[in-house]
Parts: C-alpha cells; sequence; structure tokens
C-alpha cells in the first residue's frame, strides 16, 4: 500500500545527512564534553559547531543559543525564567487563546502562582488584533508570547509587528517558533525578538532536542537545576548526537527553506484548490489568504463528518493527516484553537489538518484528491446530520463543555 | 488503539441507513461531544425484525453502532432492552478506556428507539 504521510507538524523523518552526522557520536565519539580528557574534547567542539548552525539559521550569536529537551522545555523556560526574574517589575504576561499548550498552560500554572495573563482572542480567520494586544499592555506587564505561526491552522502571526510594539513599551517578547522555522525565513534580529523556541524533530532532526534564542542581556531564572552547561543556563549532560543531528538540520534548513517551501507551497495549494472546488460542505480554516499561513498547511472542515472517522479511512489508504477532533486529542473537547477562532462545534470536529514536507509529491496530492470525496461521501451517507430537516443536538450534561461557538 | 473487530466493523458497517415507515425511531449524543448515533426500527411480533443506523461519530461511534444493530436483529423487545453498552463494547473485544463514555452510546439509542415504538403502540 502506499504510503503518504501529510502530517509533518506532527514531526518529520530524520534527514540522511542528520543521521549520518549524528552516528559518530554514538559510538567512537561517546564523550561528556564537559569532561577535560581527550574522550571530552573529542566532542566539545562539536557542540559549539551546531550552536554556531542554530545561529546560522536565527541571524544571531552562538552565545545566545540554548540547547534544551524539546519545544515544550523551551516555552517552559522562556515564559517561567521571565516570570521569577522579572516578578519584581510586574505580574503580567500577554499571550493569545491559540498558543501550543507548552505555553498556554504554562501560563495558566503562572495563574495560580500570583501573575495575571491576558489571552487575546482571535477573529474567524485566526488572527489578532494589533491594537487590542497594544492597548492590553499595563505598567505590570513583562512579557508578551505570540507564536510564529499557529500548529494548526498554520496562520503565521505579525512577528515583525509585535516586536516592535513590544520594544516600543520595553516588554520583553517571546515566540514560539517551533512551527515556522525551516518553512519561512526566521530572522530574530529583524523581528526584535527577545526569545525564541525551536525543536529539532519539526525540520528533519531527531526527537529529544531544541534551542531556546536569548538575547545577549536578557536576564532569566534559570530552570533546569544541577550543573554548569550552556554556562550556568541549562544544566544536564549535553544530549551530544541530538545537539550535532539538530545542528545539521538547521545548517540543511537555512540552505534550502527558500527553494523546498516553494515546491511545498504548491503542492499544499493544488490540494486545498481541488478539495475547495470538489467537495462539497467545506471549509476552509484559517487566514483565507495562503500568503498569511505556512506554505506547508492546510486545515479543511468535512462538514457533517467527525474527524477521527474520516483520519481512519484515510489511514486504509495509506494517507496520514492528523485533525482537531476531541477523539484525537485524548479530551473530551475538540481543538483549542478552532474554538477561539469560533468555528461551529460540528466544523471543530469534523477539521483535517494536512501538513507537507519537501518529500511530497505532486502524484501523492492527485492520489488524495482521488481517493477522498468517495470517502468524504460514504461518511456523510452514515451521517445523521446530513441532510438532516431538525436542528443538530449541542448539549451533553455528562461532558460540561458545550462551546457553542460565536 | 481499536481491536480487529471494532475495525471490521468500522470499515464494513453492517446496516446502515434509514428503515422507511420505521416502528420506532432513537437518537442520542449531541455535537458538542462529536457522537450523534439514530438508530431505526422495524418490529413484527415483539421481536425486532431489522435495525439501521445512522452516526457521525468516530471510528468505536460507527463500530458500536453497526455491532448493536448485529445484536438486536431477531431479539425479542425484552431481550433487546437488557442489552447494555457495556455488552456491545465487549462484543467488539473491548474499546479504549477513553471511548467508553461518548462513543458507546448505542445500546441507549436502541433503548431509545423501542421506548418510541411502545409510545406508538401504547
Amino acid at each position: 500500500m502506499k504510503q503518504i504521510y501529510l502530517d509533518n507538524n506532527a514531526t518529520t523523518p530524520v534527514k540522511p545527512e542528520v543521521l549520518e552526522a549524528m552516528l559518530p557520536f554514538y559510538r567512537e565519539q561517546f564523550g561528556n564534553p564537559s569532561s577535560v580528557h581527550w574522550a571530552g574534547r573529542m566532542v566539545s567542539g562539536a557542540i559549539e559547531k551546531a550552536r554556531e548552525q542554530v545561529a546560522g539559521l536565527l541571524n544571531c550569536s552562538p552565545a545566545e543559543i540554548i540547547f534544551v529537551s524539546c519545544g515544550s522545555e523551551g516555552d517552559n523556560f522562556a515564559i517561567k525564567g521571565t516570570a521569577e526574574a522579572l516578578r519584581h517589575k510586574g505580574n503580567h504576561i500577554i499571550t493569545t487563546s491559540v498558543e501550543h499548550p507548552a505555553v498556554l498552560e504554562t501560563c495558566e500554572y503562572l495563574e495560580k502562582n500570583g501573575f495575571e495573563v491576558t489571552y487575546l482572542p482571535v477573529d474567524a480567520d485566526g488572527m489578532l488584533n494589533l491594537t487590542e494586544l497594544e492597548s492590553a499592555i499595563t505598567d505590570k506587564t513583562i512579557l508578551i508570547s505570540v507564536m510564529w505561526a499557529n500548529n494548526e491552522t498554520g496562520n503565521l502571526f505579525p512577528i515583525h509587528e509585535i516586536g516592535e510594539i513590544a520594544r516600543r513599551h520595553k516588554v520583553r517578547f517571546h515566540t514560539d517558533a517551533v512551527q515556522a522555522i525551516g518553512k519561512v525565513p526566521v530572522d530574530v534580529g529583524k523581528a526584535q525578538v527577545d526569545m525564541l523556541v525551536l525543536s529539532g524533530h519539526k525540520i528533519g532532526g531527531p526527537k529529544g532536542v531544541g534551542a531556546v534564542y536569548l538575547r545577549r542581556g536578557t536576564r532569566m531564572t534559570r530552570f533546569m537545576h544541577g550543573g554548569h552547561q550552556e554556562r550556568n543556563r541549562r544544566a544536564g549532560t549535553h544530549n551530544v548526537a541530538g545537539i550535532v543531528g539538530l545542528g545539521v538540520a538547521c545548517e540543511l534548513a537555512a540552505i534550502n527553506q527558500q527553494k523546498d517551501y516553494a515546491y511545498v507551497r504548491c503542492l499544499r495549494d493544488k490540494l486545498e484548490q481541488g478539495i475547495l472546488s470538489t467537495v462539497p460542505d467545506v471549509k476552509l480554516n484559517g487566514h483565507p489568504d495562503p500568503d498569511l499561513r505556512l506554505p506547508n498547511t492546510l486545515n479543511v472542515s468535512f462538514n457533517y463528518i467527525e474527524g477521527e472517522s474520516l483520519l481512519l479511512f484515510f489511514d486504509m489508504k495509506g494517507i496520514a493527516a492528523s485533525s482537531g477532533s476531541a477523539c484525537t486529542s485524548g479530551s473530551l473537547e475538540p481543538s483549542h484553537v478552532m474554538s477561539a477562532m469560533g468555528v461551529d462545534i460540528v466544523l471543530a470536529h469534523s477539521s483535517i489538518r494536512f501538513s507537507f514536507g519537501p518529500d511530497n509529491t505532486e502524484e501523492e496530492v492527485d492520489y488524495i484528491l482521488a481517493e477522498l470525496p468517495p470517502i468524504v461521501q460514504r461518511l456523510r451517507d452514515m451521517s445523521p446530520l446530513y441532510q438532516r430537516a431538525d436542528a443538530t443536538p449541542l448539549h451533553c450534561d455528562e461532558c460540561l463543555m458545550v462551546h457553542r461557538a460565536s | 488503539m481499536y481491536t480487529e473487530k471494532v475495525m471490521d466493523h468500522f470499515s464494513n458497517p453492517r446496516n446502515v441507513g434509514e428503515i422507511e415507515n420505521p416502528n420506532g425511531v432513537g437518537e442520542v449524543g449531541n455535537a458538542s461531544c462529536g457522537d450523534i448515533m439514530k438508530i431505526y426500527l422495524k418490529v413484527e411480533d415483539n421481536i425486532i425484525k431489522d435495525v439501521k443506523f445512522k452516526t457521525f461519530g468516530c471510528g468505536a461511534a460507527i463500530a458500536t453502532s453497526s455491532m448493536v444493530t448485529e445484536l438486536a436483529i431477531g431479539k425479542t423487545i425484552d431481550e433487546a432492552l437488557v442489552l447494555t453498552n457495556q455488552a456491545v463494547a465487549e462484543a467488539l473485544d473491548g474499546l479504549p478506556p477513553a471511548k467508553m463514555h461518548c462513543s458507546n452510546l448505542a445500546a441507549d439509542a436502541l433503548h431509545e428507539a423501542i421506548k418510541d415504538y411502545k409510545a406508538k403502540n401504547s
């Protein structure tokens, strides 16, 4: 059976060059880079080379890069480390209602510890109102945290404009750029961000490694205690092979981003136009202007069908995608991003995300466009909501979670 | 995640559709949870002659709907009324724990349809 992987926002395959570069660090170059002897010396250079490769992609100084274990750790460090370091200045944080849980749940944790958090709403296209953002700033605001690109819709937030607002008000600015890195140009200097988080496995690197860009002079309270690594900013023996892999993945991203994602964009646009023009009762989730979304992401709701059943039928045809339906999130609630955008509850359960990578082909898009309409029709024929005359029942006392979108 | 039986009933659901002029119709679930099941009954001489279903929901919801129709056909009304969601799940060799609430409502839908039948014939 064909295997078509369209879930690159979840994770990506490790690139062959990345794996090749990593392998020696599991074999002969096994040393701890903190050791003084030959075994340690053999690997310490590799960490610094990787730091330069990451810095090269972001256009910053290598000294401003801190290696961490994943994007979630990076977000936790950036937000909690700022909250603690700047507590004497204020207790207010501004973020958005569509952030990754690594940001949202960290903010909720801080709320229990005396911080106040403003969760900015988004409009029906999933976009922020910058006037609203600016007027949310108070003299107690110590941090603005806005993702570079949304993982579900692919929406790109106006990071440069937000950076300017933050700088004007002298508020620190953090961005979770996990989804943007490698897909669109990311320059921390131009964007005026103070902290940025990226993850290895989203860009053809290994899982279990990420990096934080911390602008020189940014005061932080350390997050992981127990060693002097990363200039006392992050304790723990270096994940040498992982860091080497991340470095190579960043170097490849810097070389290939423009070419790869122009190609990916063509594939995404073809699938998007193909679905919207052939399948009735479909809603695009995210900004209608494809320039304002990541070039690789397409999120659509197939009305009257629950997302998981659609994913399972896709899976039988070898197509791997993902869904914002409650059934695939492990909770009873559909995606918080769809809720924040005011997407109707049935449509939220019906949302499917296709996220492309440079390994996908046009032939795969043609295959999906051929297989998809009959699957959708089959499930619609099975659905009591399809061609229904009376109103859809919406309430469940047991779940206590009706987010009837306005 | 799902057993072979669940996947069999999901990919080849039995008795999908509606019955023309049914004796009873039952619907449970709601869109907020992501599962709605509708069951149509044809009852003759107190015996369930035919059952059809329509379901909006995940793999488990569709598989349990399909299974409950198979379990119900040929049963008397009283026999069908003692069929539980648990029994439907067991007939599918079990469901993932997260699916036991929202997606395991098929027996409830059947009971609603029988209630409707009884109300119409009392």
